[in-house]
């Protein structure tokens, strides 16, 4: 079954014209229509279709790009011109982007195949998919449960074999997360490796986006397509991308591996404890050393966290006034009317919540006790892996405290919040992060989180490789 | 540090939304319980540390003066809101 | 109950790089509505901004010509408010660190003494669009093209105790900023823009609470509303009232300043350090770079024009104070001319005909170079310096150049001391009373006999020579 290829091995396939693309993208087209995991926003079939028409001609001439053909599943925060782009939001409903993002244009300039847009938390503010306008998404493990978020719908989408990979984004861990609550790989890279421009802001200083795919391989393949410097990006770091295809298969004798005892204390449920810990055992049984390090700040993540991201969107959103695109409430009496409706009538909770904990945070006389105190804390939390990794290559731990949970079962914001406490330090620094599939708790997936230096991609794909080459859990899928 | 009704109603025509009465309640415990998080800043000594605005330590890159962009108004009015006479349109501000 | 003044001024300098400061479009004005502002300046969802290094560059040159510390990492921030010309809902400006800090200009007062002004800061931001409220009954019409335009904005310190003093001030920085090359003046198109910050207080008190006024766009009504202001805030205070802060616009059609609604209701900003720029470094290469770039500044060039051409204060405060009008002047006396003369040329007959024809002096229809061919017509004694402004007024209705004039309409000085000396002569010998009355002292027929000659040569003759000669022969 094609959609159950890799797309390591699908590129083969197209090249060896096992089969079209034409052929690929209809077969995925006819899975997504016939799924109810509600992981799609957008399905651009027309435009589908003839996207897979033009890469078949240009594979045909046999002068195609290493990604020309292959279908992907795009998340709705990213604009694609032409194209509705919603955010998850009704703010955006009716907005169809006049312009290209960088990465869908990088995706395009090779040819591929965009399915569809996929569904997401509204403004990527959430841990379960369950904050978008048009409703939740459910985990193809289980349907009664989250799919994770705020990239739920890409994690649904791969991990139910309706698409082979998705983009992702990931400001707390909202490509780790879903990725490891749906048991697929999702990697979001250092800060500044994939251009922002056009990727919809929530958090700028810790927004990042990344690939989510089945395997780690796929995972360097895409990453290859959507790395690199843009000069319409003031924050994208002027940073050579290296083939990260070619050092996957190195061996990781003698690799240091960092456990941070503050990821393994109580809040950590055990049966995930248990799917993380036989993950590393498997690591030393690959001859990795595996040492006890220590992140003391890192139980200071969550409040640093849920201030400067809400500071940083609390600003970010307020273009978002009903002028000159997206939603504008009925008869508006004057300028405050117009603002004050269409704002509040177009964001839905969750995101209203964290406009204001922002406003009031960068507030007179706030400014120096939140604001400013929480970018301390994240110049600590950052030191904190500094010296980590002085002593080791790689830091690991579980990326989530526990496995998928019942949808609507969350009510409270802040127990949302607290469950982010393992990937929220990863953006706080800057650094690159991986989930990768390591096994089951009560048959739901549990993800392990690879943590490394900036600009280690390389050594965490390799790391995530090696273990897919000896375990068998990336393999695993919810459909036939 | 509490909020009270007012205050976020005040906080809430900062960011221009709004709140309905019968939802004002709800919004300022919530609130507070999200505060309540944010409040343990307070008790972490950051001795002297700097503030990190960026985790790259990077400087901002300066772009040449070209004018490189075209006029593309026609399909930006086209999903415009309200538009008349080449302007976007609001309600009538008094100054 | 003597008040003072108390005023700080606040000038937008706009800086007229070709394309915006944060994105590629362009900057021309005159456009027709939102045909230049592209994505970055509509804030889109997902747009980023990216930072001209030629406005960095005009910054930097505004803080060496006032001898500014330039901060060499400064920060762009946010300063957010909700209006519908400013398209991100916030702004992106400098706050607590801005790229050009404390700096110093002199300025000249009426009483011909210098004052030193201080300058606070001076820092980068971008423009917001423009507001039109009457072009429907019902709605505000919003034009975008001026959304981002990169401005500059000055601020003095409350150094100065009077309207007069803080126009001084204000035609200074309008003045330099132009002589550097960083903004073209234009007040009616809004290239600069002053707001002033009033307070009074009595001698001896704190400072009083200030009124902000907007919407001032020439150096009259600059000193019209900050003289209006002083008088309302002096009668609030004699009648035991107090002065609110706030935003006040200058009406120039009532004369009258009244209080802005709304926009300035409570405003709090919450700056903080925008994430989607980092901090701008400034090199001393950079810095050196452009100290080398920069022209003489107009108070080294006055100090020169005195100095080493021996011109007074006054006139050379007068030949500097424009950069087109000291180029002019120094295209001349560069080329040999005598720098009196000259200045005196400038200052007197070119300044009155361009006045008069309101004609700004790089449109001069007598360029430079055919002022000074003229110049040393006079210098050469081909012409007496009244018929120069005969001949001058004909260059300037498009006859022809100086020589050509001069041969036309046979202007040319008599200087040949042998014709001279037969009509004087003549004179002398057809005038013999007056000779008699001069020799015995009415030394003041000189100029009877001066001016006969003048008849006799249709003014042609040479002033200088004909005094001689008549000193000569009638002595």
């Amino acid at each position: 079954m094609m959609h159950n290829l890799t797309i390591a091995e699908q590129i083969k396939g197209l090249k060896n014209r096992d089969f079209s693309s034409l052929e690929l993208t209809q077969h995925y087209l006819n899975r997504i229509d016939n799924s109810n995991l509600n992981a799609f926003i957008s399905v651009t079939s027309d435009q589908a279709i003839n996207q897979a028409k033009m890469a078949d001609s240009i594979l045909a001439k046999g002068n195609a790009a290493s990604l020309t053909g292959i279908p992907y599943a795009h998340k709705d925060i990213f604009c694609t011109k032409g194209i509705k782009t919603s955010a998850g939001s009704k703010m955006l409903d009716s907005f169809i982007s006049p312009y290209d993002a960088t990465l869908s244009d990088k995706l395009n300039s090779q040819n591929m195949v965009m399915l569809g847009k996929t569904n997401m938390d509204e403004f990527a503010m959430g841990s379960s998919n369950e904050n978008s306008y048009y409703g939740p998404v459910k985990n193809p493990w289980d349907t009664k449960k989250v799919p994770g978020g705020s990239s739920g719908g890409s994690a649904a989408a791969v991990a139910s074999r309706i698409s082979p990979f998705a983009t992702g984004t990931d400001t707390g861990g909202s490509i780790r997360q879903p990725a490891s609550l749906c048991g697929i790989t999702g990697l979001k890279p250092t800060y500044g490796r994939i251009s922002r421009y056009g990727m919809i802001a929530y958090a700028s200083s810790l927004d990042q986006a990344g690939p989510m795919t089945r395997t780690a391989e796929d995972s360097a393949i895409i990453l290859n397509a959507m790395a690199g410097f843009d000069s319409k990006d003031s924050t994208s770091a002027n940073i050579s991308v290296p083939d990260y295809t070619q050092n996957l298969s190195k061996s990781l004798k003698g690799l240091k591996i960092g456990l941070p005892k503050e990821y393994f204390s109580e809040g950590l449920d055990k049966g995930v404890e248990k799917v993380v810990m036989n993950a590393i055992n498997d690591y030393e049984a690959m001859g990795a050393k595996i040492i006890e390090v220590s992140l003391p700040n890192s139980i200071h993540a969550i409040p640093a966290y849920y201030i400067v991201a809400p500071c940083e969107c609390s600003s970010n959103l307020s273009r978002f006034d009903g002028v000159r695109y997206g939603y504008r409430c009925g008869d508006p009496k004057d300028l405050n009317d117009l603002y004050l409706r269409s704002r509040s009538e177009g964001f839905g909770d969750e995101v209203k919540r964290r406009i204001m904990i922002g406003a009031y945070a960068l507030s007179a006389g706030y400014y120096d006790a939140y604001y400013l105190k929480a970018q301390k804390v994240r110049q600590l939390i950052s030191e904190d892996f500094k010296v980590a990794f002085k002593e080791v290559d790689v830091v690991m731990g579980p990326v989530s405290p526990t496995a998928a949970f019942d949808l609507g079962s969350v009510k409270d914001p802040v127990s949302m919040y607290l469950a982010d406490i393992y990937t929220l330090s990863v953006n706080l620094a800057g650094l690159p992060g991986m989930s990768i599939p390591a096994g089951f708790s009560d048959n739901l997936p549990v993800g392990l989180q690879l943590i490394g230096n900036h600009w280690s991609e390389e050594l965490l794909l390799n790391t995530a490789h090696q273990f897919q080459m000896v375990t068998d859990w990336h393999n695993a899928s919810p459909v036939e | 540090m509490s909020l009270d009704k007012n205050k976020v109603k005040e906080i809430a025509f900062l960011a221009r939304l709004s709140i309905q009465d019968s939802e004002l309640e709800q919004s300022t415990q919530e609130l507070n319980n999200i505060l309540g998080l944010m409040d343990q800043l307070g008790e972490i000594d950051t001795g002297d540390a700097e503030p990190m605005a960026h985790p790259l330590e990077m400087s901002q890159r300066l772009r040449e003066d070209q004018v490189t962009e075209d006029d593309l108004s026609e399909e930006f009015h086209e999903i415009a809101p309200k538009t008349g006479n080449n302007h976007f349109l609001v309600p009538t501000v008094i100054e | 109950m003597t008040w003072e003044t108390v005023i700080g001024l606040e000038i937008h300098s706009q800086l007229k790089t070709k394309s915006k400061i944060f994105s590629g479009a362009s900057t021309a004005f005159g456009a027709k509505a939102n045909t230049q502002a592209c994505a970055v300046d509509l804030g889109y969802p997902g747009v980023l901004p990216v930072l001209n290094q030629e406005a960095v560059k005009m910054a930097l040159r505004f803080g060496l010509s006032v001898n500014a510390t330039i901060n060499k990492h400064s920060i762009f921030a946010r300063k957010n408010y909700f209006y519908p010309d400013l398209p991100k809902g916030y702004q992106i400006s400098q706050f607590e660190i801005p790229i050009v800090g404390n700096g110093v200009i002199d300025i000249s007062l009426e009483n011909g003494e210098n004052k030193i002004v201080g300058i606070t800061r001076a820092h980068l931001e971008e423009d917001a669009g423009k507001s039109i409220h009457d072009m429907y009954d019902e709605y505000t019409a919003i034009d975008l093209n001026r959304a981002g335009t990169p401005l500059l904005e000055i601020v003095s310190e409350p150094d100065m105790s009077s309207a007069k003093e803080a126009v001084a001030y204000a035609k200074k920085i309008h003045a330099l900023v132009q002589y550097i090359d960083i903004c073209d003046g234009n007040m009616q198109e809004g290239s600069f823009r002053c707001d002033a910050n009033v307070s009074v207080r009595k001698h001896g008190d704190k400072l009083g609470t200030r009124a902000e006024l907007k919407n001032i766009n020439s150096f009259k009504f600059l000193e019209k509303a900050i003289n209006l202001e002083v008088e309302r805030q002096i009668d609030i205070l004699e009648e035991g009232g107090s002065v609110v802060q706030e935003t006040r616009l200058y009406d120039s059609i009532k004369n009258e300043t009244r209080s802005m609604r709304s926009k300035e209701e409570a405003n709090d900003y919450r700056y903080f350090p925008d994430p989607d720029l980092l901090p701008v470094v400034v090199s001393d290469e950079l810095l050196l770079d452009i100290k080398k770039s920069l022209p003489e500044l107009p108070t080294e060039k006055k100090l020169r024009f005195v100095d080493k051409l021996g011109l007074s204060a006054y006139d050379a405060e007068i030949l500097t104070s424009q950069k087109e009008v000291a180029d002019y002047f120094e295209t001349i006396i560069n080329k040999g001319a005598d720098a009196k003369l000259s200045a005196n040329w400038v200052m007197g007959e070119l300044s009155a005909a361009l006045n008069k024809n309101q004609v700004e002096i790089n449109n001069s229809p007598i360029s430079s170079n055919e002022l000074f061919v003229l110049i040393s017509r006079i210098t050469d004694n081909t012409i007496s310096g009244k018929i120069a402004k005969d001949v001058f007024k004909l260059m300037w209705e498009g006859n022809g150049s100086v020589d050509e004039i001069i041969e036309k309409q046979g202007l040319k000085q008599m200087t040949d001391s042998s014709a001279l000396e037969s009509i004087i002569d003549d004179i002398i010998s057809n005038n013999l009373s007056q000779v008699k009355q001069f020799k015995d002292g009415n030394s003041k027929l000189l100029g009877f006999f001066v001016g006969q000659v003048m008849k006799a040569t249709q003014g042609k003759a040479n002033p200088k020579q004909v005094n001689q000669i008549l000193n000569e022969k009638l002595s």
